[in-house]
């Protein structure tokens, strides 16, 4: 029994005696990692479900606010947020060809770039703390019709881009495990699964990007 | 050992340019008066670039059917929940309330 097991262990390292061989158990890793990615859309879906309620109540008001949102910084914040899902994706190739250098280059890449992400939107969280567009006793608004309406789109976009960006946080916390593991030379080609599923993940936060930026900055921007 | 082969970088590449692009040309439309296909062409710029990076990037065009089925469910139970409120709300006062209300 030992033998065989030791046997099975040098054929395909990472392997697990209840998977019938790595296939198998990568599948098992990609179907569990979506089931939980779905239950991510659901929790989002319902900010997103609350958006298109408001927004159909108070068009105007949402179309307002669009003027008071950075849109450089969500545009450059965009086109961070796809470099990093791009090294990403290169970390995982790298990690399939078991070229461990390049593995640990574009996870430490992924990471920087959002660090980098998280540092604008803490200029533009500041931005709007400055501005007094934090719903609550003191929210100031430059048209006094959209004064409650416009608190409403500011609460759902903290609530979006702050979720959004606690995502991101707990992503920089598994990049960086992802790189010490890395470092210690834990992955081989043979096996590499939480590179591939934190992969997943990096890319998941990214996609809820994609459609916060459109409907939080460019509706109404005319 | 695994049972895909590494995609080309240039693949990746194409996908990358292509998202930016996107980027770029829904920040554009944004600046043109279209009155409501504002919204859509946005939204229909911000599907394709999600598909892309699911497609592509999270490689789930080279999953099991499995694995498809469970992500098409996750997106389609986002879609029920969108239609069914705005089939709610999108709808109120298309017709005059019945007298007896």
């Amino acid at each position: 029994m030992a033998d065989s097991e030791a046997v099975l262990a040098a054929h395909e390292p990472g392997l697990r005696h209840h998977f019938d061989d790595s296939a198998q158990q990568f599948e098992s890793s990609t179907l569990g990692m979506w089931v939980f990615l779905v239950t991510e859309i659901m929790f989002f879906g319902g900010m997103f479900g609350a958006y298109t309620v408001y927004r159909n109540l108070y068009r105007d008001a949402f179309a307002s606010t669009s003027r008071f949102m950075n849109l450089p910084i969500g545009a450059i914040n965009t086109g961070v947020l796809i470099c990093s899902s791009f090294t990403m994706v290169l970390a995982v190739r790298s990690a399939q060809l078991d070229r461990k250098r390049a593995l640990i280059v574009f996870l430490i890449l992924t990471l920087l770039l959002g660090c980098v992400f998280l540092g604008l939107k803490y200029v533009e969280y500041h931005e709007k703390w400055v501005d007094h567009h934090i719903p609550g006793p003191g929210f100031h608004y430059a048209d006094s019709r959209y004064f409650h309406q416009a608190q409403i789109l500011f609460f759902l976009y903290f609530a979006m881009t702050g979720m959004h960006a606690i995502h991101m946080i707990v992503g920089v916390g598994l990049l960086t495990t992802l790189i010490a593991m890395a470092a210690r030379n834990r992955f081989s080609g043979a096996w590499y699964t939480p590179v591939e599923m934190i992969g997943l993940y990096w890319h998941f936060v990214d996609i809820v990007w994609i459609f916060l930026f459109p409907l939080l900055y460019l509706v109404g921007h005319t | 050992m695994m049972k895909h082969q590494a995609v080309p970088v240039k693949v990746y590449a194409a996908v990358f340019g292509a998202l930016l692009a996107l980027t770029i040309t829904t920040v554009a439309v944004s600046r043109l008066e279209l009155g409501e296909y504002n919204f859509i062409a946005a939204m229909t710029i911000a599907v394709i670039k999600g598909s892309l990076v699911v497609m592509f990037f999270m490689d789930v065009r080279r999953a099991t059917s499995r694995t498809k089925l469970f992500v098409g469910a996750g997106f389609f139970w986002m879609a029920i929940l969108l239609v069914f409120l705005l089939s709610d709300y999108l709808s109120r006062g298309w017709l005059p309330s019945p007298r007896w209300l």
